[in-house]
This record gives C-alpha cells, structure tokens and sequence, in this order.
C-alpha cells in the first residue's frame, strides 16, 4: 500500500484513495498518426527498473490527476507534480539526482 | 507417557479446572493451558495424520510453527478447520477434534500410503497421473482429493462478527518478548506513540522461560514490572492475541487480533484485522528452532527442545519420562537441565558437536546427566510413539553404537530468525555461518516512501541469541529510530546483564553426516506435506535447481505453516544436492500471512447488506410496495417488472409491453446518467468526446451520440441535449455515468488543460420519468404541460415546464419506438410527481414498467444495448451506427483507431435481427455454425445471439445478433446449435422488428 502525496491537497494518503493511471508523459496519437505510432500510443509502456514516471488520480478526494517519480526498486516516491505539464519540473528531477546521479529524463518520442 | 507434573507451569492455575472435548472424549485441563499442553496432560500425543503418508503426527512445537497440531475447533456452523492445537487457549466446554484420517486417528486405512512411499516421490501428481489423461479427472483426482487434504470448511453462514481497525502510531513494535517490550519502553519513553502487539497471551517471550538475570533480580519480575510502567503511559497501547502477520509497500503493516477465541460466549467481534500506519516499525518477532534431520524424527514424541521445556516450565506437562536430547548447539542443554530438575528422566545429550557445549554443560554433568560429543541418532524406534533411539557417530553412515530406550526425544538444530516481517516489503538477508542462519542485512532493509529505512529489528530476530546482545542492540536500534523521528531519551538505560556464553553451533543438515538413503527415505523435512530428504535430493537430481522450483516440485514449505520449521533445513539439503552454498540458492519468497488468519476477517463488515452500497432512486420505496422485482444495475437497483397477484414474472412483463405499445407507461428512468457539461468550450470538447458532431446542436434539442474508447471501441451511448450556448447535458447509461464523468476528467485534466470546460455528474440531482404511449402527451397535459405539442415539442426537442408548481424539463425522446416523453424533476421532487402521474392512472390507463419491459421494446426496434449488442470488442460499425461517425470532424476519440485495417475487415460479425423458424426463443448467448471446422476441431463460428426476447407485441421470438456478412444475407436461415444438443433455425431479418418507419413515435 503506497503513501501518495496528492499535489492539491498536499496531503499524504493511502494508495486506496487514488486510481493508477500508468505511465505518465505519454504524447496522444491521433489521425496522421503511423500504425507504429498509434500502436506504441494504445500499448507500448515502459517497465524500466528504476524511476517511473506515472499518473495518479486523487479519485477517492479532490478528484485530480497528477503525476509522481516513483523508484520500481526501492519504491521511493521522489515527489508528486501536477498532471499538466510535458516533461517532469526541475525540482522532481534534482530529487532524482540526488539518490541517482547517473538518471536523466529522456521524453519518450 | 507424557502427563502432568504437580507443582510445574508458571502460566496455568491448577485451582481452576476446564473441561474440553477431544474427538469426543471428555478431558480436564487447567485454566492456562493451550489446548495442546491440556491434550499433552492427558498422554494424548497423537494429535494427527500427516498429509501424504497418513503417518502418526505429535506434536513438535509449542507456537505458531508447529505443523502438524492441527485440529478442527467448535461446532455447527461456527466449526473452524486447521486451528493450531499451540496457540489455542483452552477454557471450559471447548469443543476439538481431530482431522486428515480414515475412519479415526487411531487406525487410519490412508497409512497403507506409508508402504507405498517409493511409489510416491516427489513431484509423483505430476509423473504418475499424466496418462491416460482422462483417468486423472475420472480416477485419481477424486482419490487424492479424498485421501490428502486438511479440515473441512462449514458450509452455513458464519455466525460471528469480525472488524477492521486502523491504527496510525509512531512506532509498531511487534512480538512483546523482553526486546519487544524494552525497545517500546526507550520508543515510549521519548514520547513517540507506541503500539506493542504480541501474538501470543502472555509478555515476555522465551526469557521467561529461560529466566536470566537482569538487574540482579529474575526477568518474571522485571518482565511484570515494566508491563506495569508500559500500561502506565497513556502513549502506549498494548495488544496481546495480536500478530503481524504482514508488511506491505511504504511500511503498511496488518496486524490480527483474536478477541473471543478464548472463551465460550464471549461477545464482540469475534477478530480484528487491524491496519496500521507507523511512522517506524521494529520487529521483535523472535526465532524459531529447527528440527534435526534423522530417521524418523516425525515419530510422536520427537519434540523440539525449546517445546519440550516451554510445555515443561509454562505448563507443567512432561513430554516423557526419559527424554534424549539431541543438539548441535549449547541452548538444548538447558532442556536437559530443565527436564533433570523436575525430577525427569535424562539417559543421554547427544551432541553432535566433538568439542561439545560451554558452561550449560558442565551445568548438566554436575546434574549427573551423561552427555556424548561428536554422536548423532541414527534412527528412532517406535511407531505411535518413541520407543527409543539408535545411537551413532555424527561422522560416518550410522552404525548402531548403542540401543538407548526413551520415550521423548528433544531435538534442537539451532534457532532461525523469523525475519518474515523485513522479508515481505523488501528487506534483504545475510547467510550468517557463525549462526547458521539467515538473518536481516541491515545495509539493505526495507524502505518508506522517502527511501529511507522503515523497519528495523531487535533481538534473537536479528540473530542476537545472548541476552547481553539483545538487550544492547535493542537500545541502540531503538535510539536510532527515534531519532528518525526527531526524538531522543536517556531515561531508559540498558540493564545490567550476565548471558551464559555458548560455543558456536555446527552446520548440521543431516544426521549422521553420510547417512545411507534408507535412513534418509525416513527422515522428515517438512511434517506437515510429508517432504523429505530424499525428495529433496530427488528433486535436485532432476533439475529443479532454483529453490522456488524444488519448493513446488516437492511442496517443501507449502503446508499452512508456510515452512516455518524445514525451510532452512531444507534448502541447506538442496544446496548440498547441488554443491552450492547455502546464500548462493537463496530463499523462497516470505510472504505475507506470517500465520493463517480467519477469511471473515478480512471481509470484515462488509458481509451481507455492507457488502456494497446500494443506490436507490426517490421511488423506490414506492416499487418495493407495488411488487417490484428488482434488477441490480450498477450499484442500482431497478424494478426489473411489477409482478401483480397471480401473475408470474413472465406474465409481468407481457402486460408492461403490451399496456406501452397500445396505452401508456411510465417508467422510473432516473438511474440514467447525467453529465452537465459547461464552459465556453463545451461544444469543442463533446466533438472529441462523442463520435458524431455536438458543437452544432441547437438550443432546445436533444441528439443521441456514441462515445469510444481510443481503441475505437463503443463504450457508452445517450442522448445529448444543448442546455444553452455554453451547456450541455450529457446522458448515459445508466451503469455508465461514473466511468463517462471520470474519463471527461481525465481528458480534460490531462490533454486539453486548456479547454474551459466543467463537468460535473448531476446523476442523482435529477429523477426522470418516462412517459411512453398513444396516451402520453394526454397524460402530461394533464399535469399541466402546455408546451408540448408536436409543432413546439417535436421528436428530438425539450422544453420547459411547471408542474404543480415545480420546475420540470420534458425530453422527447424514445427508447420504446412509441410517442414518449422523458420528464426531469428536482429530485427532491421525483416521488411526488411520480405520484401525481400515477394518480391519473384509471383516467389514461398508466401501467408502471420496468427494465425488462424497457429491453423488449428497444429489441422490437432494433436499439442497441451497451452490454449486450457491445462487448469491449464491437465497433459502431459493427452495428449500423455509421452515420453516427462524423466525416466533417478532424478528431473524436477512437477516430484514429477505426482506421486500423481490421476495423474497415469485412468479415468483422455485424448486427441482425434474427427469427426463428419456430417462433420460439433463440438461448440467450447462442452462437451460429457455419461449414467446416476450425485448427482446433470445432465448428466454424459465424455469429452470436446478443440480445433475445419473446416479443409480446409481435407474438414470438426475437433477438438481435451480430453475424459474419449478416447484413447481406437477409432472408437466409442460419444454425443455432443449443446446450441440449438440439438445433434452432432462425432467418436473418432486419434489426427493426417493429414500425420501421417509425409512425408511432412520432405522432
Ligand atoms: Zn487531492
């Protein structure tokens, strides 16, 4: 049972009060898309060993979708930010940086 | 024999007499006792069958390790199978019994099985019942199944109550042995919110067994006072009967507690599972003691050392009266101590150690007890009960050295950790050779949401065995995680102390080292599923090299004691089979339960009515008194059809249908989703949404949309109606509302945060009332209505009404295909005009229908249904509705995906209507056949029947269906092969059964 920080509420809560949403950062394609764009839109996700970047829905709160960084190994949550953004803020990525030096945020295509 | 020893047990009261039943017969035991020290009290050894083999199983242990004290508990429907003889308190009238055997525990025709041992090796379900394949389901399935097994479940309705707990703490200490216990009283004395759980009756643990010093005085006396302080404090809680049975991500730990099981009629809920949130978690969850690897070491009577002197000093019961103890380690001595002081019987230590023990042996010499260095037990003799022990060099194959006769036999093979708790969310282990165990590797331990430790452990948990070490780490590890959580205190300093020094343990796996393979075929590992050395061995042989596989190919460790006893034992067999060392094999993964807990517990309250909430319209006590049979949809529930007196379900229905298509109805629609939809980019926004064009719709009208996932597929459909220039309201099905509002959210939270757009889910704000019939719009003139004739009110339009003085909005939409309205109305309000319609009832003849009266209707004309004509896979092509896609718009959800090349594939089933030659009802679900067979050998699928129905109106069957080039082949008959072998005709037929020019509803 994950901690989820909500980003609106800034509360803290039980995983049960939240939807998973998969992965984050996803870019829609839409008509004029490749078959191999659109196939890797609908079904090609990430299993990275390491920092993921997800989206969360506050469903059993205020309602609101966000993003975490969350490690899959250590299931460290390196913080919460808002869902309406293309590529994770600084301050999410100097968190990362400081438990993962080597990690750099590379936007999928 | 084992009995009863005047004077002995600190935890019974021998004033205090119960009476309790086993397998019928009356015994007595003390107020104190479990239920195995009662049955121990009255020579009852045998305490069961072993799960393969049907041997004779005693007793092995005295907690929640032990395997093979599994009995049946209570009575009637509050029988419970597989209770733990160990950890059960006896009281007065307790009703036991005991299980796995065949016609009694005495003579058991399953022990034949015993013989035929060589026959069932491991992994032998999988080679031996393999051919012919059909005997397995026919012949040994049934066999086996009645054969192995456990208890048997009741099969009436539980009658006790159970209950879920949440708990937020600073610190969860579990196990309330002494490191338990001081490491809560450093955390407490900090002032961090302390919650102390210990899974058995009693605090204190195996100290207070063993009674060593502290602070010059004995632990029983420390151990009572500072439980005393720790009640004190109004920042600790103290559970007893509770165990961690779990650790889960970010520290979420589950605790169960028993509250009645101790006594007969007690009240309350009978257990708790209890969730908890600690800010830091200590385990001082103890160890276990393994048994040895010799022959015949599952004979009854062969006992854990530590079990023997637990029943010995808490109890008073002697196991025997010569008891051999065997060891490869000093604590075992102190059972022989034990043992010898209370008057007992010690012919022998067997120490398989050459140098043999520190000071606790020169403790037992002085006792007069012999001890032999560097010796082992070859076997053990007796069937029912030891007889006595061969004894043999601990090096070599185990030539008899000397016949010794005992009755009880203590065997000690050093202590494991139980390191389950760290294990579960992460934690990792060390191979310690030094203890020969595995114990946490506090360089990696589990980890919270910070990625910081969040579970620690103290005492012989951690491998610490001396109390001079469990004491000092347990302050020290204490200290650490308060001031983790910015706490600190020097008011609880560590005692004084004087541990008895031991000499190391030697790895012993086997007994004697080169024991021959007819020893090892009797020498058990794990109790409890029959596994031993020699499966093992065999399965290491074969290949099953990874741990996790040996583990399943034999079922090492897979009984409901989870392998608490041979699981050390036996993956030190498999990597000696495999000539690894023991940390390069590794473990199974622990995981959580660390002990069975009850399933009423983790439902809790949400049994029966609680199980889920049930929505209910403002009517709906007004169905309930006027014979609604009620159909669950969603969370709903809807009156399915009003059944009258002396009418049938059946009959119900007809009446509804007919009174619709020739008077008039009404039907309680107010289930139906409803989604406001605002915002100067409303219209924008429902043209991604819906597949078909809303930015367009005029004020006052309504349009039926489709909504698609961006897979393409039809998810949900409704009618759309154009509130003012930036609102629209949205209806769905009625199981629907919430996945549509919730996936509108997602949309515009996530992709277009720049449309200025609000939704919002007015489901349960609004009833609706479907009014539908040649008498309609009579009947809500009548109301007072005045807007709604067919030049101001046409098909597809709404308009504003007041009805006795209340706001309404009327649709004129139709679901049924006869002229219909749909009237919304505050809810507050639903009943009362629901009432003022009904009392027009003599006046127009009202019929109230329900949902299935609502399905007829739509099938006589062809609607679709979400749910039956769509499954998840079906496009709205597949089912005619291609004029609802937009060609003008750019985007819509699912836009992209209907350009897939198989979206556009000709054969994909498409929507009919179907009738049956003979006018009966086609099975609901039945596909049609076509010609040939398919790779597999079955017949060629061509269609399904998705929705069919006995048309009242049309007198005989109906259905619709989706069918491979279905709309080309009108006219032709296809096969509907039934469950009964049977064959039903039915002609492709247009999906509009009834008024396909659609006169009716539009009058
Ligand atoms: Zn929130």
């Amino acid at each position: 049972m994950l901690l989820l920080n909500c980003p609106y509420c800034n509360l803290s809560c039980e995983e049960t009060e939240f939807q998973a949403g998969g992965q984050a950062h996803l870019k829609r394609q839409s008509v004029g898309s490749s078959d191999q764009e659109f196939e890797s839109y609908l079904f090609a996700r990430k299993n990275p060993k390491g920092v993921h970047f997800e989206r969360w829905q506050h469903v059993n709160g205020c309602g609101k979708w966000f993003h975490i960084a969350r490690s899959t190994v250590t299931l460290e949550i390196f913080g919460s930010y808002s869902a309406q953004t293309l590529s994770p803020p600084k301050q999410i990525r100097v968190n990362i940086n400081k438990k993962l030096p080597e990690w750099r945020w590379e936007s999928s295509k | 024999m084992s009995s009863r020893i005047p004077g002995h047990g600190g935890l019974v009261n021998s004033s205090k007499p119960l009476t309790f039943q086993f397998n019928g017969k009356e015994l007595e035991g003390f107020q104190g006792d479990t239920l195995a020290s009662a049955l121990l009290a009255n020579n009852q050894l045998l305490i069961g069958r072993s799960f393969k083999y049907h041997r004779p199983r005693g007793l092995v242990a005295s907690g929640a390790e032990e395997p093979n004290g599994l009995v049946g508990l209570g009575e009637a429907n509050s029988f419970e199978p597989n209770a733990r003889a160990t950890t059960t308190e006896l009281f007065d009238g307790l009703v036991s019994c005991s299980q796995n055997h065949w016609p009694s525990l005495e003579f058991d025709i399953g022990y034949v099985n015993n013989y035929l041992s060589s026959l069932l090796p491991a992994g032998f379900y999988y080679k031996t019942f393999i051919h012919p394949r059909p005997a397995w389901k026919y012949i040994f399935e049934p066999i086996i199944r009645k054969s192995a097994g456990l208890g048997k479940p009741t099969k009436g309705k539980d009658p006790d109550k159970y209950e879920h707990f949440y708990a937020y703490v600073d610190v969860l200490i579990v196990g309330g042995g002494i490191s338990g216990l001081y490491s809560a009283k450093v955390a407490a004395k900090s002032g961090a919110r302390v919650l102390l759980i210990e899974q058995t009756p009693h605090l204190g643990g195996q100290a207070s067994i063993d009674n060593p010093l502290i602070d010059q005085g004995s632990i029983a006396k420390w151990i009572t006072e500072l439980t005393k302080e720790l009640e004190g404090m109004n920042n600790v809680t103290i559970k007893a009967r509770t165990v961690g049975v779990g650790v889960y991500d970010h520290g979420y730990s589950l605790a169960y507690e028993r509250l009645t099981d101790h006594e007969l009629n007690l009240n309350g809920s009978r257990h708790r599972l209890w969730k908890i949130r600690a800010k830091q978690i200590i385990t001082a969850t103890g160890a276990i003691e393994r048994p040895l690897s010799f022959a015949n070491n599952d004979v009854p009577g062969v006992m854990l050392a530590s079990a023997v002197r637990n029943y010995l000093t808490n109890y008073g019961v002697s196991i025997g009266d010569r008891t051999v103890v065997v060891t490869n380690n000093d604590d075992a001595y102190r059972t022989a101590i034990s043992l010898k002081n209370a008057g007992l019987s010690v012919p022998l230590i067997i120490d398989s150690r050459p140098s043999g023990a520190g000071e606790l042996a020169k403790t037992a010499r002085d006792l007069g007890i012999r001890i032999e260095n560097g010796k082992a037990i070859s076997i053990v003799h007796g069937k029912d009960r030891v007889k006595g022990i061969s004894l043999c060099d601990q090096v070599g194959s185990g030539t008899v050295l000397e016949e010794i006769s005992c009755d009880a036999v203590a065997m000690s093979g050093g202590w494991s950790p139980v390191v389950h708790l760290w294990s579960h969310c992460g934690g990792k282990l060390n191979w310690d050779n030094e203890l020969c165990a595995f114990r946490p590797d506090t360089q990696l331990p589990p980890t919270g949401v910070n990625g910081l430790a969040c579970l620690s452990v103290v005492g012989s948990a951690n491998g610490d065995l001396l109390i001079d070490d469990i004491l000092r780490v347990t302050y020290e590890v204490t200290l650490r995680v308060i001031k983790e959580l910015g706490l600190e205190t020097n008011e609880a300093p560590l005692p004084s102390t004087k541990g008895i020094k031991e000499n190391s343990i030697s790895a012993v796996w086997k007994m004697p080292y080169g024991a021959s393979t007819k020893l090892k075929s009797k020498t058990w590992l794990d109790f409890q599923n029959d596994v031993k050395v020699t499966d093992v061995e065999l399965a290491a042989q074969e290949g099953f090299e990874s741990v996790e596989h040996a583990k399943r190919y034999t079922t090492l460790g897979m009984a409901t004691d989870q392998g608490k006893l041979s699981n050390i034992n036996g993956l030190a067999i498999l990597s000696e089979s495999l000539h690894k060392d023991i940390p390069s094999v590794g473990t199974t993964t622990f995981r959580p339960p660390y002990s069975p807990i009850s399933m009423g517990s983790i439902a809790g309250e949400a049994r029966s009515e609680l199980f889920q909430p049930i929505r209910k319209t403002p009517m709906h006590d007004w169905h309930d008194k006027h014979g609604a049979k009620w159909e669950p949809v969603g969370h709903w529930l809807r009156p399915y059809c009003y059944v009258q007196k002396g009418e049938s379900v059946k009959q119900a229905v007809f009446r509804e249908v007919t009174a619709c298509r020739n008077k008039v109805g009404v039907l309680d629609a107010s289930t139906l989703g409803k989604i406001m939809v605002r915002g100067k980019d409303s219209g924008k926004f429902l043209d991604m949404i819906y597949t078909n064009m809303m930015s367009n719709l005029k004020l006052g009208k309504c349009r039926y949309g489709l909504i698609c996932s961006e897979n393409g597929f039809l998810i949900d459909d409704g009618v759309v109606a154009r509130i003012d220039e930036n609102s629209y309201l949205c209806h769905t099905t009625s199981g629907g509302a919430e996945n549509i509002h919730s996936m509108m959210e997602e949309w515009l939270q996530t992709e277009w945060w720049d449309f200025e757009v609000y939704v919002t889910n007015v489901t349960e704000q609004f009833s609706q009332i479907t009014v539908v019939g040649e008498n309609a719009r009579r009947v809500l003139e009548k109301l007072g209505c005045s807007k709604i004739c067919s030049d101001s009110l046409p098909f597809m339009g709404w308009v504003d009404e007041k009805v006795f003085g209340v706001d309404v909005r009327v649709y004129r939409i139709s679901f049924s295909g006869e002229l219909s309205f749909e009237i919304s109305v505050p809810s507050n309000k639903g009943l009362f005009l629901w009432n003022e319609i009904l009392s027009l009832e003599k006046e127009f003849g009202i019929t109230p229908y329900g949902t299935e009266a609502l399905h007829v209707m739509r099938a006589e004309k062809g609607f679709i249904m979400i749910g039956d004509e769509t499954d998840g896979t079906v496009i709205p092509q597949d089912l005619g509705l291609d004029w609802a896609l937009s060609k003008k718009k750019n985007d819509y959800i699912g836009k992209r995906a209907h350009q897939r090349l198989y979206m556009s594939n000709p054969e994909r089933w498409k929507l009919v209507g179907l009738e049956s030659t003979d006018g009966s009802v086609i099975p609901e679900g039945a596909y049609a056949i076509g010609l040939g067979e398919n790779e597999v050998g079955q017949k060629v699928t061509i269609g399904r029947v998705t929705s069919t129905y006995y048309s009242p109106t049309l007198k005989k069957g109906i259905a619709l269906g989706l069918v491979a080039y279905g709309p080309d082949r009108l006219g032709e008959t296809i096969q509907f092969p039934t469950l009964t072998n049977s064959v039903v005709e039915a002609k492709i037929v247009s999906p509009i059964f009834y008024d396909p020019d659609g006169f009716k509803q539009n009058v």
